[in-house]
């Protein structure tokens, strides 16, 4: 059972503002069925304030929770107020949430700050509602979220980041990465310096060859194995990659998507963003 | 109704006062060390074989030898797979489930960091086991095969005995993990051709921390912990007097009510029935007929495992759930995904496990409370529409 508070308890035992507003000013939904949990966040506003706030929530007691919270916490506020409200406020008001549930109050506090770019005119990608490169293929999370919460937590370790975020916490290939933007970001906390991204240089062919065959070999080759498949290299031409699946993956129905979703995204993330994956097929 | 209506039973279960009552001299009065040559002592070690014969005859053994008691499932399991693996050191293959409880599938992953071959042998929609991709990864090189018997989650049962008779032919070790099968349908070691068969004290009746391991007569094996000549070397260590003795009585009574399982799965069947008449957006778990009496998991759309469970919580109730957040990881059951159960309702799955002492009243009282616990959660859900009773149709397939 986990260790939740009186204040969580309460919450989503009999949940405050729950249902929608049909005429809201504006309406926001983030996370999605798949996740696990999802939040659509209704707003009602009278000038610049807040004069009303409902909420549905797919999730667990605590992002039942959260979601009631944040709606009691926006209500009567002007849009200037609102925005400075993060998960930290959501965490204090329900008098603390479990370490592994934190990513509930990110969940209330990524539903506002939609809502409120929102009404604010600035574009908000419906379908992909991702500020930054995903790091977390798994759960969506991109660094620009990953640097938010280590910023505004004062997080310290991988494990914070996972229980804030999700980020890593299913196959666990990103957890290298969110290290790297953690140790980045906390120099940058503590230079106060905003960080530079190293500009990506143009590969030569046999650098090429030896990141596709390193990535294949430490990155895709061990997610494929755990399913019983596996992958075989047959040949590089300049930024084309021909592959073989073999075992479970070889006629495995979905081969298709593992090649796309699986073998390309990797190599364009950890090679170059333009190679292009061709399935050899066993004759 | 006041007292807790307890439908967790494949977690833990009650320790009945029988059961009690027979351990508690030797946590008083009785405290002798079974090992001792003094009569004090040795008269103890009396009631540890008279409970060591129990457990054999439970399992459909042949020598009271065979039984090594452990002090639970989890060290059965590491002391079958482990020992065999020290024995045959050059064989370095071990084939297993997709779907096996983690003592086995965390010692399976441990064993390929170690450099093992492991297969992972996948289950059907139904979470029935593909038992022609095991027999097809039998090879020179499989040092054992570990395969449970039930599930722990959806209570569905493995065709152990083909397993046993196709790897006997071959030589082949086989460990059963019969931790959920035990007290709920018939045991028998040499039907199944096993060469271990794990059990748990604690989800038969008996108190938690006490287990035992079915080591067939001849079994090569090496001991996984070194001491003294208790469990003739297989598991040194002082016995746990009290715990086996009351595991004992705990299999006495196992045997004597195993007939009343038909009428568990009465009243498992009826709440399964009833929450599918109710909710028609619900779904079973696993399959229908090849499974335990007690168990039933039902996937509920829209809603999420754990608010069912903590709202059951309010009710009095005492269920499960394969939902990701109820269990502290981010994804949810590796059980229901290897079965490929939607995530829409993989997140809503609850399991409900009887006992022999579930009653009607129990059965009658979660039907009556579920309808308002799925209902407050449906009227909280994005995904549901207030207005038309129905679900949304659900956009965006990935995270």
């Amino acid at each position: 059972m986990w260790d939740y508070t009186g204040k969580v308890k309460e919450l989503y035992k009999a949940p405050k503002n729950v249902g929608v507003i049909p005429d809201a000013d504006v309406v926001a939904e983030v996370g999605s069925i798949v996740c696990g949990d999802a939040l659509t966040l209704y707003l009602k506003l009278d000038g610049e304030k807040i004069i009303d706030a409902k909420f549905q929530t797919f999730g667990c007691g605590s992002a039942i929770a959260s979601s009631s919270a944040l709606t009691e916490m926006v209500m009567g506020k002007t849009l200037d107020e609102a925005a400075k409200i993060t998960n930290k406020d959501i965490v204090e008001y329900l008098g603390g949430l479990p370490e592994q549930k934190m990513h509930c109050s990110v969940m209330g506090q990524e539903a506002l700050t939609k809502a409120l770019k929102k009404l604010k005119g600035e574009t908000v990608e419906e379908e992909e509602e991702v500020e930054g490169e995903i790091v977390c293929q798994c759960f969506g999370v991109t660094d620009t979220l990953i640097k938010k919460v280590v910023r505004e937590n004062d997080l310290s370790t991988v494990e914070d980041i996972t229980n804030y975020t999700k980020a890593g916490g299913a196959c666990g290939s990103c957890l290298h990465k969110i290290e790297d933007i953690l140790h980045e970001e906390r120099k940058n906390m503590a230079e106060e310096n905003i960080a530079v991204k190293p500009e990506k240089k143009p590969l030569t062919n046999i650098k090429r060859m030896q990141l596709v065959e390193e990535t294949i070999t430490d990155i895709v080759r061990p997610i494929l194995q755990r399913d019983g498949g596996n992958i075989e290299l047959v040949d590089i031409d300049g930024k084309k990659v021909m592959v073989r699946l073999l075992g479970n993956c070889a006629n495995c129905v979905i081969s298709d998507v593992t090649l796309k979703n699986l073998v390309q995204d990797k190599l364009r993330e950890f090679v170059e963003d333009d190679i292009e994956v061709i399935e050899q097929v066993q004759v | 109704m006041n007292e807790i209506v307890y439908l967790d039973n494949n977690a833990t279960t009650m320790v009945p006062p029988e059961v009690v009552d027979a351990m508690l001299p030797f946590l008083g009065s009785r405290y002798g060390n079974p090992s001792s040559m003094h009569d004090f002592g040795g008269d103890v070690s009396d009631d540890v074989e008279r409970a060591r014969d129990s457990v054999r005859r439970m399992l459909g053994a042949d020598n009271d030898y065979e039984i090594v008691f452990t002090s639970g499932a989890t060290e059965s399991d590491n002391l079958a797979i482990m020992g065999t693996l020290s024995y045959h050191k050059d064989k370095r293959h071990v084939i297993t489930t997709r779907v096996e409880h983690p003592a086995v599938l965390n010692l399976c992953r441990q064993l390929e960091r170690q450099g093992y071959r492991v297969t992972y042998v996948p289950v059907d929609a139904r979470g029935n086991l593909d038992l022609h991709y095991l027999f097809e990864a039998v090879d020179d090189d499989t040092a054992i095969v570990s395969v449970m018997y039930a599930n722990n989650e959806t209570g569905v049962l493995f065709p152990v005995e083909e397993i046993g008779a196709f790897l006997k032919e071959r030589g082949i070790p086989f460990h059963v993990d019969g931790v959920q099968a035990v007290g709920k349908v018939p045991i028998d070691v040499n039907k199944i051709n096993c060469d271990y068969f794990a059990i748990s004290g604690h989800k038969f009746h008996a108190p938690k921390g006490t287990g035992a391991l079915y080591v067939r007569r001849g079994t090569r094996m090496r001991p996984m912990q070194h001491g003294g000549h208790q469990e003739r070397g297989r598991r040194p260590g002082t016995l746990n007097v009290p715990g086996i003795v009351a595991m004992g009585k705990a299999a006495d009574l196992a045997m004597e009510h195993l007939k009343e399982e038909d009428h568990v799965a009465v009243l498992r069947d009826r709440l399964e029935k009833g929450l599918l008449k109710r909710f028609p957006n619900a779904s079973l778990n696993g399959d229908p007929t090849l499974r335990v009496p007690n168990t039933t998991n039902i996937g509920f759309e829209f809603v999420e495992g754990e608010a069912i469970l903590l709202y059951l919580n309010e009710k009095g109730i005492a269920a499960s759930s394969g939902s990701a957040c109820s269990s502290g990881s981010l994804e949810p059951s590796h059980v229901l995904r290897a079965m490929g159960v939607p995530f829409t309702s993989a997140h809503g799955s609850i399991r409900y496990s009887l006992s022999r002492y579930t009653t009607e009243k129990e059965i009658e009282y979660t039907l009556s409370v579920m309808p308002e616990v799925i209902e407050k959660l449906l009227e909280l859900s994005p995904f549901w529409d207030n207005e038309k009773k129905e679900g949304k149709p659900v956009t965006g397939i990935s995270c």
